[in-house]
């Protein structure tokens, strides 16, 4: 695992200095500017579902959907983001409890 | 040149303060990050090491819920790294405000963060969003490294982190990262598509594989000739 650690923590690291040494005009092109603000938006949605709703290769809807419908509610509600993440744990544990 | 003088002192303490707020409440989001991270086999210092040396939640959290997920290492290292390239675009744009060279540079590059980019670019006067920038990237770097080991600590302490439901913390923790960015009607298409494509591959490539696939959808729609930039 620590080569996994470093690596990343190197490449993440690469980046940001990369971006503060390059010419401002590299930001000009717009297709730069739109993956850069959509590259986020579509790993973290796919992050939300596969951590969700994948085991293994399996599609599966389990205690961790109960999760996420609650972590959903929380966040419309604009609780604090410690709030959110307790509330869908929280929601997860109960499903586990009962069933 | 007087009014300036009387204002300055003011601004210094507001910006401080609204940096020290930042960073209070990052550090309880690192808690969570510590706790994820531990229930997906990192260890504490592991889960510190990433923090110190990442120090970009998106990319941590990432990194820790593949890997956790049972996807390949690599497959978390490139989540990782890619979910890290919008911080490179906020460095091209820090980099004329902040001016920082050197030993200064490499100092500034690592404070380059969600929080830190946005609260520099929210000052109109660039003294401001100097001290913004540094005092903000300070703050969220002590409370976050603070948070991560109390969090992993902590969580190490429960012998079946699972039984606490801490692995549904992780997709909780990535839908609160992408809300705020939901509010326009082509990044929530992307979203959409995005998760679709992530959902469909899944039985049909390794663990952590279709999380990249789903960037494809960024890429595509970022490409898109009739995309109107904004």
């Amino acid at each position: 695992m620590w080569a996994a650690v470093l690596i990343a923590s190197g490449g993440c690291y690469a980046l940001k200095l990369a971006g503060m040494s390059v010419p401002e005009r590299v930001l000009a092109d717009a297709r730069v500017r739109r993956i850069g603000a959509l590259l986020p938006v579509a790993l973290l949605s796919a992050l939300v579902v596969t951590q969700t709703f994948a085991t293994g290769h399996d599609l599966t809807v389990d205690a961790r959907s109960a999760g996420l419908v609650v972590a959903a509610a929380a966040v419309l509600a604009r609780v604090p983001f410690l709030v959110v993440v307790t509330a869908a744990s929280a929601a997860a544990a109960l499903v586990r409890a009962v069933s | 040149m007087s009014a300036e003088r009387d204002t300055w002192p003011a601004v210094r303490t507001a910006v401080v303060r609204d940096a020290v707020g930042i960073g209070v409440a990052t550090g309880a989001y690192a808690l969570s990050f510590g706790a994820i991270a531990q229930t997906a086999g990192f260890s504490v210092v592991e889960a510190c090491v990433l923090s110190l040396a990442m120090f970009t939640g998106a990319s941590q959290f990432a990194l820790v819920g593949v890997v956790g997920a049972g996807g390949a290492a690599s497959a978390g290292v490139a989540t990782a790294v890619l979910l890290g390239t919008r911080n490179a675009l906020y460095g091209v744009r820090l980099a004329p405000l902040v001016r920082a060279h050197g030993l200064r540079r490499l100092g500034a590059a690592h404070l380059v963060i969600d929080e830190s980019a946005a609260m520099a670019t929210a000052r109109e006067d660039p003294r401001a969003g100097r001290l913004g920038f540094w005092a903000t990237g300070l703050a969220v770097f002590i409370f976050w490294n603070a948070g991560t080991l109390i969090g992993a600590a902590g969580a190490s302490a429960i012998a079946d982190p699972r039984s606490l439901g801490l692995d549904a913390a992780a997709p909780a923790a990535f839908l609160a990262l992408v809300a705020p960015r939901l509010l326009h009607r082509e990044t929530a298409v992307v979203a959409a598509l995005a998760a679709l494509a992530a959902l469909a591959s899944t039985p049909f490539v390794a663990a952590g594989v279709p999380v990249l696939l789903a960037a494809l959808v960024a890429v595509a729609a970022g490409l898109r000739p009739e995309a109107r930039s904004r």
